[in-house]
């Protein structure tokens, strides 16, 4: 039943971009983008609940690797994206060890800490022949191959398509088998979880990584998409976005990304028509009115939504319907 | 052919000329986003984020377009000036100059803010071949014909500003010793290129050159190691709120270099007044538009046109703050060049009429000083007026440069 | 570089120090009463002082307004504690209360920058005019130190010395055992957060004389002033005022000596993940042991 919803959603998905036009087509590759990013946040904060408000500072290492590789070395746009994961692994790796003696609301203010800082080592001068500093890198947007009769949205929505099911796909294998347990285990009870032989230090850093690879990896494909990257693409207002995402879209589910990714892109545009004035309040409001009311966000709600409608149909019978 | 023939034949060919030679009323033609009643222009502008101050350019457009509405129009059309916010993120600029152009179907992009983000959309722009008019940042780069034909900027441009500092530190001072302080980032470093541009070979006067950041609370620190350095002559290349601890700092600690101040901060209200009137005095910037807190202007007619407009348009605006003479000297010259582009309201003849504009003198411009383009000269306003603060005004000195 | 250079560099240090300390100790404040750090803090100090200025605006008094801006301020925070955190306290929702934070943040920055718009205002001093020490201090600033060691005072007498004090303490450090011995923690709790609220319109009043009011005053103060207070010891008032003292000293002698201007905010960061990973309790803080 499952298989066959997320079937009908791709080919849904492919059919899109000759639907709309360019520009939605533009912002549903953008909506995939933000997916990716919000994926790796959730598998970081809602599965494995280490903190992060610093997700947009992967997301512009990786946006820069690609940059930096395209606009220098000549690389060819797609394989910037596993060296983008590769550096984002590394760096994410890397910070998760430190990290992994914070807890709570301190890893919170240590990852909002870094990317705050991020613009600033972005725009340094010592690393500004590389990184064009505060003018950033202008870089071309990559031609259909093979002939195929796509214009570049198309193309690179559908690339896009491509790597976000893959990345999903992964993720989903990795959740559900012996390390997505133990992930959720650390979550839940770290201490029972040690006790019980798991290498805690070992898998709270690995999940650190395999996050911040995750934002890389958006953070590439965002690169490419937009043809530009510039310090100020990075101020913290993206970290804040992606953790409002996640929290809206649901953190504790896979699927809550993609909810999260439409809200991050869509509601801006919404906020704009209620007041111009104010934008960034009305965003602030809908956060504070969600966790009263909607805590596990839009895919929690929705799960719990379809279970009670399931319980109605099957009648209510704890024998019949099954476990949820 | 008989002689009615003949006639006939003659007739035809006369209306035919007739109408070939008539006024251009009777030939309209429209690109996208222009229609017999309507002309669409698209913005992008920071109302959110950090750089939320200049949002006011965005109002300030608006209530231009909406008196030049409640006046008639451009050519019995209605302008239709849709904004949207882009919170100083690239990003978000190109999403939303991507909605203007493709969904809402704009003639033209006017005034979009801020280099990072028209860096951002200028291959775009040239793409899909759509005016990017008049942006609102004085980087030197926008005036490039050649590279770039339908992106034009308005301000005079940072480096030229610059030069005319440095000639007048070489014509003035030439013994003295510079200190500069300035943002580290393009518009910052834009200055600092054209004032080392101007110096040429005696750039080696620059004693000391510091940075801050945005993100500093003060530029205190800095200011002590100005100090220090022993320099004579101070270049500040600081925004509104740095600028004022600037002047303020320096007057405290008791350092009265010659003080070239940038023009973004030259506001008497906004930045002068901060700091303090009498820590001010002596402060030399160079001006193009009239200052709405300098009352030397305040018997003109621009001026008082300007407040009127202020007054009906924007009540809740204060009349201190600079961006709303900004807004409506360039609205004006947007409103020049869709006038002179009459019934022929298409995307190439509205460049062609941006880069066709002779000494154009729009409202709040100072005197002296007027707009000229052409098809190798991208720059709109390239004069300015140097001029000395004396505690209550700016005295201007030396007459235009850069004319 | 002279030795004169160093000293007016660790001067100027000590005076941009000053502003972080005075908000450092809000956020001690809040730590001490609620083991939260609020990332609204800085937000919520800068919405406070805007209150002032309109109400000097009216015609008010420095003195009369900067009282009732506190008085405000106060109830401000315990009814925001009631009705926006409350709700989260009991089921140790992490997630949910930063998200709450992250919210206020960006409604205070918005409302302000809506209500007041953007442009530069001028907040007055109720310090003599005069500068000292060659002109390197202002009178402002000495005030500011004196007002920063005044509030360190209050705030360290009220915690080691006052029932009250003891009580608040004691909910946030164990909230069953104190529910127990008849301490009504969840107001505990409101009281911390409006005495923090209080204090961080202190130190709105006090900093905005110096960098100019508008809405993002505060936004990059609060990093360094956590970092001010992680560094001397955040559950300690007098640690964090010297961490806040420090930070600006120590950004200001980096600065200019060793990585250059650009990079502060990375000695910030810097500073905040190496005390937190090497010694969390801070140089003065108590350290905590968890037994499993």
């Amino acid at each position: 039943m499952k298989v066959l919803g997320l079937l009908a959603v791709i080919a849904v998905a492919t059919v899109m971009p000759f639907v709309l036009g360019d520009y939605r087509t533009f912002q549903l590759t953008l909506v995939m983008v933000y997916a990716i990013a919000l994926l790796g946040l959730n598998i970081l904060t809602g599965f494995n609940g280490q903190f992060s408000l610093g997700h947009g500072a992967f997301y512009a290492i990786g946006s820069y690797t690609a940059a930096i590789l395209m606009a220098h070395y000549n690389v060819p746009y797609w394989a910037t994206l596993p060296a983008a994961a590769l550096v984002c692994l590394a760096a994410g790796f890397l910070f998760g060890l430190p990290a992994l003696r914070l807890e709570g609301l301190f890893l919170a203010l240590a990852t909002l800490s870094l990317a705050v800082a991020m613009p600033s080592i972005l725009k340094y001068r010592g690393i500004g022949d590389l990184t064009g500093g505060v003018q950033g890198l202008v870089l071309f947007k990559p031609e259909a191959p093979f002939g195929l009769p796509l214009n570049q949205d198309q193309w690179l929505y559908f690339f896009t398509l491509a790597v976000t099911i893959v990345m999903f796909v992964l993720a989903w294998n990795l959740l559900r088998g012996r390390v997505g347990r133990a992930i959720v285990a650390i979550r839940d009870q770290p201490i029972a979880a040690r006790a019980m032989g798991i290498n805690t230090a070992l898998y709270k850093s690995l999940t650190f990584g395999v996050s911040a690879l995750y934002a890389g990896v958006a953070g590439a494909l965002g690169a490419i998409a937009i043809q530009f990257v510039a310090p100020d693409s990075f101020q913290i207002g993206l970290s804040f976005a992606f953790l409002i995402g996640a929290v809206i879209g649901g953190i504790y589910s896979i699927a809550g990304a993609i909810f999260g990714a439409f809200f991050v892109l869509f509601v801006p545009h919404l906020s704009e028509g209620i007041s111009r004035a104010a934008p960034q309040a009305i965003f602030g409001t809908f956060l504070i009115v969600f966790m009263f009311v909607m805590p596990v966000g839009i895919a929690g709600f929705l799960r719990l939504a379809s279970a009670w409608a399931r319980r109605r149909i099957h009648g209510n019978s704890p024998v019949r319907g099954g476990a949820t | 052919m008989t002689s009615r023939q003949k006639w006939l034949n003659g007739l035809a060919a006369a209306v035919a000329m007739a109408l070939a030679l008539g006024p251009a009323q009777a030939q309209k033609k429209y690109g996208p986003g222009a229609s017999d009643t309507e002309i669409k222009i698209g913005n992008v502008n920071p109302y959110s984020g950090p750089a939320s101050a200049y949002g006011s350019i965005g109002k300030g457009i608006d209530a231009y377009f909406k008196m030049v509405n409640d006046q008639g129009g451009i050519n019995g059309r209605k302008v239709t000036f849709i904004t949207l916010d882009d919170a100083y993120s690239p990003p978000r600029t190109v999403e939303q100059v991507r909605r203007l152009v493709e969904q809402e179907q704009v003639l033209l992009v006017f005034q979009s803010l801020g280099t990072p983000g028209n860096t951002a959309i200028q291959k775009y722009m040239q793409a899909r071949k759509v005016p990017q008019l008049f942006v609102a940042t004085g980087a030197t780069k926008w005036n490039d014909p050649k590279g770039n034909p339908w992106t034009m900027g308005w301000q005079p441009n940072y480096q030229s500003e610059a030069r005319a500092y440095a000639a007048y530190v070489l014509k003035n001072h030439p013994n003295a010793k510079i200190g500069v302080l300035y943002q580290n980032d393009d518009y910052g470093k834009d200055y600092l290129k054209g004032f080392k541009d101007g110096l040429g070979g005696k750039a080696s006067m620059i004693v000391s050159e510091v940075t801050y950041e945005v993100t500093d609370p003060t530029v205190d620190s800095q200011i002590v190691t100005l100090k220090g350095s022993g320099a004579d002559v101070f270049f500040n290349i600081t925004t509104p709120k740095f600028a004022a601890q600037a002047i303020r700092k320096s007057h405290e600690i008791g350092w009265k270099p010659v003080h070239l101040l940038n023009n973004v901060s030259s506001s008497i209200d906004n930045v002068l007044k901060p700091a303090g009137l009498e820590a001010s005095k002596g402060i030399i910037s160079s001006l193009y538009l009239k200052e709405a807190g300098d009352p030397q202007w305040h018997g003109d007619a621009d001026y008082k046109e300007w407040l009127a407009w202020m007054k009906k348009y924007n009540p809740s605006a204060s009349p201190s703050d600079a961006f709303y003479v900004y807004a409506y000297a360039v609205s004006a010259t947007m409103h020049q060049v869709l006038k002179q582009a009459g019934n022929e309201l298409t995307r190439e003849n509205i460049m062609r009429q941006a880069a066709n504009l002779k000494n154009v003198k729009v409202p709040m411009l100072l005197p002296g000083i007027t707009i000229n383009t052409s098809p190798s000269d991208f720059a709109p306003i390239e004069a300015v007026q140097p001029a000395r603060f004396d505690g209550t005004r700016y005295v201007p000195f030396g007459g235009v440069l850069g004319q | 570089m002279s030795v004169e250079a160093f000293f007016l560099q660790v001067l100027s240090g000590l005076a941009t120090g000053g502003i972080y300390a005075s908000l450092a100790l809000a956020v001690v404040m809040i730590y001490k009463a609620t083991h939260q750090v609020n990332f609204a803090q800085g937000e919520m100090a800068m919405f406070s002082t805007y209150i002032a200025w309109q109400l000097i605006q009216w015609g008010i008094p420095y003195w009369g307004a900067f009282l009732l801006t506190i008085a405000v301020s106060f109830v401000g925070g315990v009814v925001i504690e009631r009705t926006v955190i409350r709700p989260f306290e009991a089921r140790e929702a992490v997630l949910a209360v930063v998200t709450v934070f992250i919210g206020l943040f960006l409604i205070l920055n918005s409302m302000a920058g809506w209500t007041w718009e953007y442009t530069l205002k001028s907040f007055p001093s109720p310090f003599p005019k005069q500068a000292y020490l060659g002109g390197y201090l202002s009178g402002h600033q000495l005030g500011l130190f004196g007002v920063v060691l005044a509030t360190l005072a209050l705030v360290y007498v009220f915690f080691r010395f006052t029932p009250l004090g003891l009580a608040m303490r004691a909910a946030a450090e164990s909230p069953e055992s104190s529910r127990l011995v008849g301490i009504r923690v969840s107001w505990m709790l409101a009281l911390g957060w409006g005495l923090a609220a209080a204090l961080g319109a202190v130190a709105g009043m006090m900093v905005a004389p110096l960098v100019f009011l508008e809405p993002n005053m505060m936004g990059f103060v609060l990093i360094y002033a956590f970092a001010g207070a992680l560094l001397g010891g955040i559950d300690n008032p007098w640690g964090a005022v010297i961490g806040g003292f420090a930070m600006g000293v120590l950004e200001n002698i980096m600065g200019v000596y060793v990585v250059g201007t650009e990079l502060k905010l990375t000695i910030a960061l810097v500073i905040i993940v190496g005390v937190l990973v090497v010694r969390p309790s801070g140089i003065f803080g108590r350290r905590v042991v968890t037994r499993v």
